[in-house]
């Protein structure tokens, strides 16, 4: 099983954390840390397996991690996970360029589930994320509205909007607004 | 409202999306913490609008500071509103922040359940796929309870992206709901054969996984995994399984002698490192599990070796550690092999990286022997002094440690030269080992007598240099072994050679900066120092030498009385008060030696740590029973204390061991002693001090050894290590030249004699005497110690819930919760044909029950036996030399039967060869229990046994059994054995290849064949580049890759050496089922062998016959009479006469090859049934008259009857 998977930047900030086992976030993010503490010590050119993580799991855990330029990506496995096979995992399937994270999080939903390796045909897992996408471009996309309205605003230049706008006393409730979006 | 509409999207363009988020956050570094809680509280806002596009983008960036660390539990209701969008987009954000933030402890989590349940039958493959993955994250005991039925129905789903999630979910279905493992796991077994190789490879994922915790349930399934591991090409998989062999082999050696040769193979073939890892750690784990008699492995163990070499010896560092991690799993069992590498390993401490350098340490652990151990821990002391790092100096350290003490000092020939490395790395500055220093100083002086007055002397010189030790660095961790300095000084004091000079040393200011408990010991031990003075004094007559020591003493005390540590204090102010005595005494002259002495006479012996645990109860005495009867409460509460007194008065002399018994006991021993010599288990140390310390009762009485004096005792100064490993080899030397010496005169002496062992003057362990014949004081054991292994199962382990007997067949009870309110029907097609098997099974009329119940304990139990049968076949069946047998038939839901290396015609030919059966019988297992498939096998066994595979033989479903049970088991005469079948017939064949097919409806979609070809190369050249163009017709027409034309042909998925044959499978499309039809094609491919390479065609034609489309369905015999009386069944039969066969057999070949199972049967008359990949009833009547067979079919469909009775008539006329 693999316990969690962590992606930071040479300063330890998270870029994307997805535990699969239930941890409180201040315990996450001390987990995060030093992990981060961890694998920044060691030298790029020596193995990549970090035995028993103090805070994950015990001595069947071992940290297997993988350094890219400005990242660090960081699975925590136990002993049913293939080693090699995670970094082959990590190299062949999560190079993919790094932005935010849900985004990332889609297409790590279709390669890891729940702790399992689900896909690792690359073509598969490609085809099932555009079509994910082509899902959500068909529906308008999450923030189409409003960065066509903030595009326009861009446009005309205005200096300083004010902030709030208070039409306060417009408040006629209206059940199904999400239809005219 | 336009009005409205308009402030909703004015207020919606001043929202900040995710990227405005991220942004912000990066532009105030500084004040980081309050532009969060700022945003937080403008998402706080959004989500407080009805409009969910804007909930979704809050709970969007939610999710983004749920990964900075902060808490978003609070919007747990907001994220189930934005889960239960219509708009894929939101609920994928609302599913994200729910896996993310929900746990066991979300409240609010119930209300998600039916969502989830909408969600996973919607029509739309990416709403189910993204509320599976999100469950996987969040399921709690109560979702998976209500979850379990519907997602166990998705494993069934047409899509197989939905289905390979489902699967996966399933794992975490059954850790959350334990009870949902028995009824879905035959569904999950069916899916390790699913055609998706990502349905597949979740599904073996699942099993490995559940297998790995428990892995004795899963060992019936190693038939299975082992097929697959030889057939399947995907390294994900074949990793996973052969991990799997790792948990089993331990379980079943036999399996181990199976999986070397194909595990070999692999590590020879594959290119892929993580591949080839895995085997060798798999094979490692057989060899382990073999180790006890298989000589014939080192063959393997070299590969392995060799491999793992290579690996250790590679430049990437991540090979050379796991090649490390391996060999160390190989010098547990094979020693020998691994220590042949002692240089490679010894390079790797020398490695730049520090985890590489622990894990070579770890195997120097085990690579140690007498002969070696002086030069490795030579190695490793030079290591100590360059070691950077305090970590790694200590890791060093505790190593050095533990190589020397491993198994009882069992490789240390030179205690002196022990004794001197500890007292070297006392040197360490800052360790935090000084504790595990000390106490080795310490094991070794107490147990091995011989070392005493050895270490007292350096003991002694560690005590005078302490102010070394205590002042610079005070309190770092080495001055722990001044503690076991004063110990062994004082209790053994009578070895030392200047008892004053140490005594001052012991008594100087600067002890007084050490830590209390070292300071203890030393006032503690100074006594016992001053009683051996005083004693020499006195006995040399120097009355004053002995009052001087006196005035030292109490001159000195005072500086412990004033101690801050109250036990230094404690014991000083005792000691000081007896020493002013005896000043008081010594005045008057009166001799105290003798008394003082006294204070400490006697030894102490090392106590085995368990001792306590292991003293055995004695017969009689029930620890558990109340010593006084509870009182009860009407007994006043003054009475109490005295009925206890009273009570206890009165036991006591009871237990209390009778001194008076010495003889019993000496008698008891005896008589222990003898059956312990007739005992042949009973491992009888030679003759051990403990033994002959019980022997004879007394500390006079453990045998003190004499010290070969060649090597010299006293050491000038503090020793150095070194100088004995040369002292060390000099002895050796010293030691073979004499037993040459020995030997040539024996030789000389018995020239005519046969040695016994060549003579070859090779150093081996056993030839190096060690230096002291030093007896090492074993632990104190109480008499009749019990051997006992402490049983450690955590009882919290949550995979424990999971340990569940998997090859029970399955009860009416166990089903998987179904909600009864379903708020929306969509469940989709999968569902109506699949749980066949639960629904039937419901069916029983209550009438019938209790006997039936009665009969299905009998049938479990003979399951059962028929389960561990089956294995033990399966297991001892040595893989076939040459040609493996068939591939058994395989009509229903059971097995891939893929044997890679089959060779299709010597099974048709040489049909009754034995190892066939016992193959067929093998392959059978694996099958599910509901399945029933017509199994022809008989194999080699005594005749009794005859009539159990008979039963076997002739399986039907349960049901069916119960019913027809009685009269089949009074009236079955023995009959003849049915010789195998296969169910693969011949397609075309030419000097290059030849083509057997076999064709099976699958029962995942409607209207689809899977056809299963084998293609077996005859020649003597490579067939590579194999495509199959097969002619769609309008009715039938082959599933091809997206993309690819109608003309196109299909690859093979594989190239053919020669006399290497591999099956490969097509699905085909069927529209109407009613007609049997031929399909044209060809197969092209190019063979290529020395001389060059040609192109090569062979055509062929498909024929699917009706029954090809029928799948083997149980059915009960009172669903099947309800069936029949619908009347929706139209009707035909047919009549064949000459039939020879008995008919039992008869049954059998119909079930076989026209995919029916047998209902109900009573003498010569049988009901069967089927089921078409369509859905049509075929319901049989087979009656045996004298020489024919008649058969009364009644069908959905007419036509499909009367072309299904056609085909059978041909079956029953070869018969």
């Amino acid at each position: 099983m693999i316990q969690a998977i962590l992606v930071f930047n040479n300063h330890g900030k998270p870029r994307l954390v997805r535990f699969y086992q239930r941890f409180p976030e201040e315990i996450q993010q001390q987990i995060v840390r030093e992990t981060f503490h961890l694998v920044l010590k060691r030298d790029d050119n020596i193995c990549n397996f970090l035995e028993g993580g103090s805070l994950i799991g015990g001595s069947d855990y071992k940290l297997i991690y993988r350094h890219y330029a400005t990242l660090y990506f960081v699975f925590c496995v136990d002993s049913s996970e293939s080693e090699l096979g995670i970094l082959d995992l990590i190299q062949v399937h999560l190079e993919v360029v790094f932005f935010i994270a849900p985004k990332v999080h889609y297409i790590l939903q279709e390669v890891v589930m729940g702790g399992m390796v689900l896909e690792t045909n690359m073509n598969e897992i490609v085809a099932q994320i555009e079509a994910q996408n082509r899902l959500e471009k068909s529906e308008g996309g999450l923030s189409a509205a409003p960065a066509r309205a903030v595009s326009a605003v861009k446009n005309i230049n205005l200096p300083e909007i004010p902030r709030n706008i208070n039409i306060g006393d417009l408040n006629i409730k209206v059940p199904n607004l999400s239809q005219f979006v | 409202m336009a009005l409205k509409m308009v402030k909703g999207s004015i207020d919606r363009m001043f929202d900040k999306n995710l990227q405005d988020l991220v942004r912000g956050i990066r532009n105030h570094k500084e004040d980081e913490a309050k532009y969060i809680s700022q945003c937080i509280d403008e998402i706080k806002q959004e989500l407080k609008q009805d409009n969910i596009a804007v909930k979704a983008n809050a709970v969007c960036k939610l999710t983004y500071l749920q990964m900075l660390g902060y808490d978003i539990s609070w919007a747990a209701f907001n994220i189930i509103e934005v889960m239960s969008a219509s708009k894929f987009t939101f609920k994928r954000i609302g599913y994200l922040a729910a896996s993310q933030s929900f746990h066991e402890g979300t409240d609010v989590i119930m209300l998600t359940t039916n969502q989830i349940r909408k969600d996973l039958s919607s029509p739309s493959q990416y709403d189910t796929g993204v509320a599976l993955t999100g469950l996987s994250c969040f399921v709690t005991p109560d979702l998976a309870r209500d979850l379990a039925n519907d997602i166990m129905t998705l494993m069934s789903h047409t899509k197989p992206y939905i289905r390979k999630k489902a699967v996966l979910i399933m794992y975490k279905v059954f850790l959350k709901y334990p009870e949902s493992l028995r009824p879905a796991f035959p569904r999950l077994k069916e899916k390790l054969e699913d055609p998706d190789p990502g349905v597949q490879s979740a599904a073996v994922n699942v099993i490995c996984e559940l297998a790995r915790r428990n892995p004795k349930n899963y060992l019936s399934l190693a038939p299975l995994f082992f097929k697959l591991m030889t057939s399947s090409t995907n390294n994900w998989v074949l990793i996973k399984i052969i991990k799997l062999f790792g948990a089993l082999t331990p379980l079943e050696p036999r399996l181990g002698k199976k999986l070397i040769e194909p595990l070999t193979n692999l590590i020879h073939s594959t290119s892929a490192m993580s591949l080839l890892y895995e085997c060798v750690n798999t094979v490692i784990a057989v060899l382990i599990s073999l180790s006890s008699g298989m000589p014939n492995h080192s063959a393997s163990i070299q590969l392995c070796v060799q491999k793992l070499r290579i690996l250790i010896e590679d430049s990437d560092q991540n090979l050379k550690y796991l090649g490390l991690l391996a060999m160390s799993k190989i010098l547990k069992t094979h020693p020998k092999s691994v220590q042949s590498h002692k240089d490679l390993i010894l390079q790797c401490l020398d490695d730049k990286d520090e985890s590489i350098r622990l894990r070579a340490l770890d195997l120097l652990y085990g690579m140690v022997s007498k002969k070696n151990l002086m030069e490795i821990v030579k190695k490793l002391m030079t290591h100590v002094d360059k070691a950077e790092g305090t970590t790694y100096r200590d890791e060093l350290l505790t190593k050095i440690i533990d190589i020397c003490s491993q198994s009882n000092y069992q490789y240390i020939t030179n205690f002196e030269w022990y004794i001197s490395i500890l007292v070297e790395l006392t040197r360490l500055e800052g360790t935090r080992h000084g504790h595990l220093i000390a106490a080795q100083m310490l094991d070794v002086a107490i147990r091995v007598k011989a070392i005493r007055k050895f270490a007292v002397s350096q003991m002694s010189a560690l005590l005078d240099s302490a102010h070394l030790l205590a002042s610079s660095t005070q309190r770092n961790g080495i001055c722990e072994v001044l503690y076991a300095a004063a110990w062994i000084c004082g209790e053994f004091s009578e070895h030392l050679q200047e008892p004053h000079h140490t005594l001052e040393a012991m008594l100087r200011p600067r002890v007084t900066t050490l830590p209390g408990h070292i300071q203890a010991v030393y006032v503690q031990n100074v006594v016992k120092l001053y009683a051996s003075i005083l004693q020499q004094k006195e006995q040399a007559g120097e009355a004053e030498g002995a009052q001087a020591v006196t005035q030292l003493m109490v001159d000195r005390l005072p500086q412990f009385v004033q101690s801050a540590d109250l036990e230094v204090q404690e014991r000083a102010s005792c000691i000081l008060q007896l020493v002013k005595h005896i000043q008081k005494l010594q005045a008057k002259d009166v001799p105290v030696a003798e008394e003082v002495s006294a204070l400490f006479a006697g030894e102490l012996n090392p106590v085995a740590p368990k001792a306590q645990k292991k003293v055995p109860v004695p017969e009689g005495l029930d620890l558990d029973a109340w010593i006084n009867e509870p009182l009860s409460d009407s007994e006043s509460e003054d009475e109490r204390p005295r009925a206890v007194f009273h009570e206890e008065e009165q036991r006591r002399p009871k237990h209390r061991p009778s001194e008076a018994d010495e003889e019993e006991l000496a008698r008891r021993r005896e008589a222990r002693k003898q059956e312990q010599a007739n005992n042949p288990f009973y491992i009888k140390s030679s003759p051990s001090p403990q033994k002959r310390y019980q022997d004879t009762p007394g500390v006079e009485h453990i045998p003190v050894v004499q010290i070969d004096l060649s090597v010299p005792l006293k050491v000038p100064g503090l020793p150095m290590s070194d100088q004995y490993v040369k002292l060390e080899e000099e002895r050796r030397h010293r030691q073979k030249l004499e037993k040459d010496k020995r030997r040539k005169k024996r030789k000389e002496k018995e020239k005519k004699g046969k040695r016994r062992h060549s003579s070859l003057p090779t150093e081996s362990d056993e030839d190096i005497a060690p230096a002291q014949q030093v007896d090492i004081v074993t632990e104190e054991m109480p008499e009749n110690a019990l051997p006992s292994d402490e049983d450690d199962k955590d009882p919290n382990d949550p995979y424990r819930a999971l340990d569940i007997d998997l090859d029970k067949p399955l009860a009416d009870s166990e089903k998987l919760p179904i909600q009864k309110h379903r708020n929306t029907e969509t469940s989709k097609s999968p569902e109506k044909d699949v749980p066949m098997v639960e629904k039937k099974s419901k069916k029983p009329k209550k009438k019938e029950k209790k006997h039936k119940e009665k009969e299905r304990d009998k049938e479990k139990k003979k399951e059962k036996e028929k389960k561990a049968e089956d294995l033990d076949f399966w297991l001892s069946t040595t893989p076939p030399p040459a040609p493996a047998p068939a591939p058994a038939p395989v009509p229903s839901t059971g097995e891939l039967s893929v044997n890679t290396v089959t060779t299709p015609k010597d099974e048709c030919e040489d049909a009754k060869t034995e190892a066939q059966g016992e193959e067929d019988d093998a392959e059978g297992q694996d099958q599910d229990k509901k399945s029933p498939k017509p199994k022809k096998k008989k194999h080699r066994k005594e005749k009794e046994e005859r009539t159990k595979g008979k039963k076997k033989s002739k399986k039907q479903p349960p049901g069916s059994e119960e019913a027809a049970g009685e009269p089949v088991q009074n009236g079955a005469p023995e009959e003849e054995q049915l010789p195998p079948e296969s169910s693969y017939s011949l397609l075309a064949e030419n000097s290059y290849v030849k083509m057997t097919c076999d064709i099976r409806g699958s029962l995942q979609e409607d209207s689809q064949v899977t056809v299963a070809i084998v293609l077996e190369n005859r020649s003597s050249s490579i067939l590579k580049g194999m495509e199959l163009s097969v002619l769609d017709s309008l009715n039938a027409r082959m599933a091809r890759p997206q993309g690819s034309s109608v003309h196109d042909g299909v690859p093979v998925p594989f190239q053919l050496p020669p006399g290497v044959s591999n099956e490969a499978q097509y699905v085909f499309t069927i529209q109407s089922i009613v007609m049997a039809q031929k399909l044209k094609g060809t197969l092209s491919f190019i063979a290529k062998n020395d001389e060059g390479a040609t192109h090569e065609k062979l055509d062929f034609r498909l024929h699917f016959s009706c029954s090809s489309y029928l799948i083997t369905t149980p059915c009960y015999s009172d669903a099947f009479a309800k069936l029949l009386e619908s009347g929706d069944l139209s009707m035909s039969s047919i009549k064949v006469d000459g039939i020879r066969m008995s008919f039992q057999n008869l049954l059998a070949k119909i079930c076989f090859h026209h995919h029916f199972s047998v209902v109900e049967r009573v003498d010569s008359c049988a009901s069967m049934y089927s089921r078409s990949i369509q859905g049509h009833h075929v319901c049989l009547l087979v009656k045996k008259g004298e020489n024919s067979v008649s058969v009364d079919g009644k069908c959905s469909d007419s036509t499909l009857l009367s072309n299904l009775l056609e085909e059978m008539k041909a079956t029953l006329a070869k018969c």
